[in-house]
């Protein structure tokens, strides 16, 4: 059976869309394929965030705790979606869970890596800010849709 | 795309109410509910094309517009969807079977379900926006082989609120029908989707460049929805939303519903994005 290799997953994704090749493969090096089981967690909130995923397969739910009301769900996220941008923002600390609800298959990049690179490479640190905040723009409209309660009572 | 056309039949003065009873009454969710209406007089037509209104009058409290939700070839019942809000839909929330109310109808433009044959369709809903939808549905099963991908995305307010949920159960059985439900608050047991409806536009199963969109749900909604169905590469002379007005008289007199040049009983509910797409983002309006 055919397996896509790291490379070419990112060639063919939107959010690396028009990256120097150079670039790609630099990124493809800093990745890594895992599998969680439906319950397993992808990130702990409060927890270094040294890494981003790309969603493969599966759901991923972006959870908050509450005392007393168990987890909440502020988002859930699905094949081909991006998940993280704690890595590249201080205090890299992951701000919310991020729990499997079924089988995933992501690939994890290496923060830690990548960061350094966009230190040393402006350029390269100025591309991955562009397409983590559109990523971030798109998810805070999202959320201030969720706000209005576009589908409560009108009174 | 064809242009929409409205066909109101009227046996009557359109402004005179014909007497229906309520044969069933059902709670949808909490505060959502469907009333399955019979006309007294047995000969009466009823026949509605997807999309349409009727305007139904509680007698001695008032008269409402609401969105037929049954199956447009089903001339055995006649369902309307709504929410118990307002004064009129409280009081038509506690009818009882046997009891009467005055329907005028059915008005309005409607989904252009024959004109997008051929297509993949794309229907985009939330909340009660799924009642006037439903019908376009139905329409569609009917006569399946004449489309191509059809997809229904759902966005309802939190996993109690859904409409319809075992229809949207059996729906999602369907091999060849794609239902992407999900939720803006979840529960603990939900294992769905959270987020707004206009989030699974991005990987919902179509070709943009062949798709016809139906849409309806609050306007905000639609407005995030066209720019999303926009910019998944969707022309918008193949984009339709379904606009809700305060109407009264339904045919275009009293003005009440006026929408820039046009009347959203008469011209609309239905519109096609190109006609309306400058005065959603006109406030003044």
């Amino acid at each position: 059976m055919y397996k896509q290799t790291i490379d070419e997953l990112l060639v063919r994704h939107s959010f690396f869309a028009g990256l120097d090749p150079r670039v790609i493969e630099l990124i493809a090096g800093c990745g890594l394929n895992e599998k969680f089981s439906a319950a397993g967690y992808l990130a702990r909130e409060g927890q270094e965030a040294d890494k981003f995923y790309l969603i493969r397969h599966g759901t991923v739910a972006l959870e908050l705790r509450a005392p007393g009301q168990g987890p909440l769900t502020i988002e859930t996220l699905q094949e081909g979606d991006i998940l993280g941008w704690s890595w590249l923002f201080s205090p890299h600390r992951w701000q919310f869970d991020a729990k499997a609800l079924t089988l995933v298959r992501a690939t994890a990049f290496d923060g830690v890596c990548l960061r350094e690179k966009c230190e040393e490479d402006h350029d390269l640190g100025y591309e991955f800010m562009k397409r983590f905040a559109g990523i971030m723009i798109a998810r805070l409209q999202a959320t201030r849709l969720q706000l209005l309660d576009l589908y409560g009572t009108a009174d | 795309m064809a242009r929409l056309t409205n066909s109101p039949r009227f046996a009557l003065d359109p402004m005179l109410p014909q007497r229906f009873v309520v044969e069933r009454l059902w709670r949808e969710t909490a505060d959502t509910f469907t009333v399955k209406l019979e006309p007294v007089d047995k000969t009466a037509d009823f026949a509605f094309a997807p999309g349409q209104f009727n305007m139904l009058y509680v007698f001695g409290v008032g008269e409402i517009p609401i969105s037929i939700s049954g199956d447009p070839a089903d001339n055995t019942a006649l369902l309307h969807t709504t929410r118990a809000v307002g004064t009129v839909t409280k009081a038509m929330s506690r009818l009882k079977p046997g009891d009467m109310l005055g329907l005028r109808g059915p008005f309005g433009s409607n989904w252009p379900v024959l004109e997008a044959g051929g297509h993949d369709i794309v229907l985009v809903t939330g909340g009660i926006g799924l009642a006037p939808l439903r019908p376009a549905l139905y329409a569609i099963l009917a006569q399946r082989e004449k489309y191509g991908k059809v997809v229904l995305l759902y966005g309802a307010r939190t996993p109690e609120d859904i409409l319809y949920k075992k229809e949207l159960a059996r729906w999602r059985a369907h091999f060849d029908l794609e239902v992407h439900v999900t939720v803006d608050r979840a529960t603990e047991s939900w294992r769905g989707n959270v987020g707004v409806a206009t989030t699974l536009i991005r990987r919902a199963p179509f070709d943009p460049q062949d798709a016809v969109a139906m849409i309806c749900g609050p306007e905000v909604m639609m407005r995030f929805t066209t720019q999303e169905l926009l910019r998944r590469g969707v022309d918008s002379s193949r984009i339709f939303v379904s606009l809700e007005r305060n109407m009264k008289c339904a045919i275009g007199f009293c003005g009440h519903c006026q929408f820039g040049p046009q009347f959203v009983c008469k011209d609309g509910p239905v519109f096609a994005l190109k006609r309306v797409e400058k005065l959603l983002n006109t406030w003044e309006v």
